[in-house]
């Protein structure tokens, strides 16, 4: 009996990672947020120049970068699982597999970028161009500072601190690289795919 | 710390001694003195022009408008200059635990920079612009003449050289000692200060580019780096009077830093609209500075969520109250009046009308007067060698927080009203009036100012008074 009322016990209910994290996923959100509805509101204003823009890019290397990010995602999944089973070495691993993700959608969007720069185009070309090179550098920025949180995270967890009691750097850079995540697959349907 | 340098501290530094924990933080006091002195000032040269707006030849030719106005913005960032170098003083030593580097160094600095502002005044007042900048070789690195930077190069120089010695000496006493998040963030604002002020010195022919840099110091020190200092300054007040984990309130300083550089350096676009630079600024400027709000609410809900969580009753209410008081009124007069004209098809009516004046008041008293009298508030009784006022003090300093702040308020809401009239009368309107008749329609609300402007400066002599208010201490 009392193993049944254990085990229908509603789980603990907390939030992962720390709480700080949170609000300023949630401050990070709205910034992309409205810059989101901006170019929405630009694009309704001048469909026939952003539907041009559009049509430029090419969804082969954005495709790439989405699965990459996808791919990090997965891995720092799975960094988070092998933490709390408490294997650390298995937990680092994946940390590690995540930066190389990382590493690899920063070096494939940069090769965009200087190809969009190579031929000339600038933050002055258009609105339509204006948007793609604001939202796309920023969010790169966001995978650089997103990198830089797993790396102290991986750099911390030589000395066995992330245990299955204790999470929470774990938990706060996942939360942190899942945004980053997020807001890069709105990003690449609305500038990319949406036509 | 040698006997020399203790020599060379205030007479009643050796006296309050019992209350401060490290004694060269005592020569915070004559910064704070001096700071109130200023603000003193500067609220006088406010009413002077407050009446010259409505009446117009009011002390002509003597003090003119532009030289009232001149002198009362100048010392505006004098005294809060003043204020910030006094907390660092004060706050550097607490937080690294150990002396000061030179506090002798500190003193000296101080009187330099007095007389020189001293001087720069008395520039301003006794000589025609034109005068005082070819005396003071405006001819050879012409800097002088834009708005908040009319400080003849001399002066500029000086402060830079002012500036040096103040960082040198604390960042000295941090790197000899413990290093905490708020030293650190409070260190970084006031070096980002320092390194700011120095694009007062680039003044380019083209006034595009002229401009364009001048935000560099103005916006990039009032949403941007100056915000690190106030939130360094509002963290270690709450720190010493609620008795909350150092380690929560240093992750809240973290956070609304991170927020404040995200939204306060692209915000600089919001200058940017209509000086002649490139059209994206309109998107770049009205979207990140619609966000600069949020770093100002996490500033209040910080504030009031640490004095919910206290674990201590400090006897330094006055303290709490004017701490409070810093998150609510920056919010309001930085976050929510900053936002009022800061998306470019909005500013496209409102730019340089009272709307614009309306937000500095506010933004000015509510975020960086206050937190100044913050510190002061509840660092002075400790120099005075006391751990807080005696009651009676603290009651009439706590009038004067009321009286101060709900008379900005009426002024601010006397200058939307203003603001909002110009743009009614001067661009929406089909048969838009002049700007010289549109002023005459705003010649009651003018009044209205200036009146709340009287109530102001009462409080503030409230806010003197209370320093002398003895009455019986708490044991």
């Amino acid at each position: 009996m009392k193993a049944l009322v254990q085990s229908s016990a509603p789980p603990e209910r907390r939030v992962p990672g720390d709480l700080a994290m949170w609000c300023f996923i949630l401050a990070e959100l709205a910034v992309f947020g409205v810059f989101f509805l901006v170019y929405a509101v630009f694009r309704w204003r001048e469909p026939a120049l952003f539907a041009a823009g559009q049509r430029s890019l090419d969804l082969t290397l954005p495709t790439l970068n989405t699965l990459f990010l996808l791919a990090g995602s997965a891995a720092m999944l799975a960094a988070v699982s092998r933490f709390a089973e408490g294997r650390q070495p298995a937990g680092r691993r994946a940390l590690a597999l995540t930066m190389l993700c990382g590493g690899g959608f920063l070096a494939l969007k940069l090769y965009e970028l200087v190809g969009k720069f190579a031929r000339g185009i600038t933050l002055s070309t258009n609105d339509f161009w204006m948007f793609y090179l604001s939202l796309t550098v920023f969010h790169f920025l966001h995978v650089v500072l997103g990198m830089v949180i797993v790396a102290a995270v991986w750099r911390l967890a030589r000395d066995g601190r992330y245990t299955p009691d204790a999470m929470d750097g774990v938990e706060t850079a996942a939360a942190y690289w899942h945004m980053v995540d997020l807001v890069w697959l709105v990003l690449f349907a609305l500038v990319y795919v949406a036509r | 710390m040698s006997n020399a340098t203790v020599a060379s501290l205030p007479a009643s530094a050796t006296a309050a001694a019992s209350q401060v924990r490290y004694r060269s933080q005592a020569v915070a006091k004559p910064y704070f003195i001096a700071a109130i002195g200023l603000f003193i000032g500067q609220i006088v040269f406010g009413l002077i022009i407050g009446l010259q707006y409505v009446v117009g030849d009011f002390l002509f030719p003597v003090v003119t408008f532009s030289t009232a106005r001149m002198v009362h913005t100048n010392l505006l960032i004098v005294w809060l200059l003043f204020g910030f170098m006094g907390a660092g003083y004060y706050l550097i030593p607490e937080e690294t635990e150990r002396e000061l580097h030179s506090p002798k160094l500190a003193i000296i600095t101080f009187w330099v920079f007095l007389v020189a502002g001293a001087l720069t005044i008395l520039g301003y007042l006794g000589l025609p612009y034109n005068v005082l900048a070819h005396l003071t070789g405006n001819d050879l690195l012409p800097t002088m003449g834009r708005g908040y930077l009319e400080q003849p190069l001399i002066t500029k120089v000086g402060i830079v050289l002012v500036a040096l010695s103040f960082l040198y000496n604390l960042s000295m006493t941090l790197l000899a000692g413990r290093k905490t998040s708020i030293s650190i963030v409070m260190l970084l604002g006031l070096w980002g200060l320092a390194i700011f002020f120095l694009f007062s010195f680039v003044n380019p022919n083209n006034l595009v580019l002229d401009k364009y840099f001048w935000w560099w110091v103005v916006h990039l020190w009032v949403e941007g780096v100056w915000e690190l200092i106030m939130g360094a300054m509002l963290a270690f007040v709450l720190v010493k009077v609620t008795g909350v984990d150092r380690e929560i309130i240093e992750k809240w300083l973290y956070l609304i830093i991170a927020m404040t550089l995200i939204t306060g350096i692209v915000g600089t676009g919001h200058h940017y609209f209509w000086i002649g630079t490139p059209a994206y600024w309109q998107v770049w400027g009205s979207i990140f500075s619609a966000l600069e709000p949020i770093p100002f609410f996490m500033m209040t809900m910080f504030a009031f969520n640490m004095v919910k969580r206290r674990r201590r009753e400090h006897p330094n209410q006055a303290a709490t109250l004017w701490a409070l008081g810093t998150g609510v009124m920056s919010f309001l007069g930085a976050g929510v009046w900053g936002f009022l004209g800061t998306l470019s098809v909005v500013n496209y009516y409102t730019h340089g009308t009272q709307v614009t004046a309306s937000h500095g008041h506010m933004a000015f008293y509510g975020a960086y007067a206050m937190v100044v009298l913050t510190m002061i508030s509840y660092t002075m009784p400790l120099l005075r060698g006391r751990e807080a006022n005696s009651p009676q003090a603290q009651k009439v300093e706590k009038l004067a927080f009321w009286v101060m702040t709900l008379s900005i308020v009426a002024i601010t809401l006397c200058l939307t009203a203003a603001g909002a009239t110009q743009v009614l009368l001067q661009r929406l309107s089909d048969t838009p009036l002049s700007f010289m008749e549109t002023q005459d329609r705003i010649m009651p609300i003018y009044w209205a100012r200036w009146v709340c402007g009287i109530s102001f400066f009462c409080g503030l002599v409230l806010y003197v008074i209370s320093f002398f208010v003895t009455g019986k201490r708490e044991e």
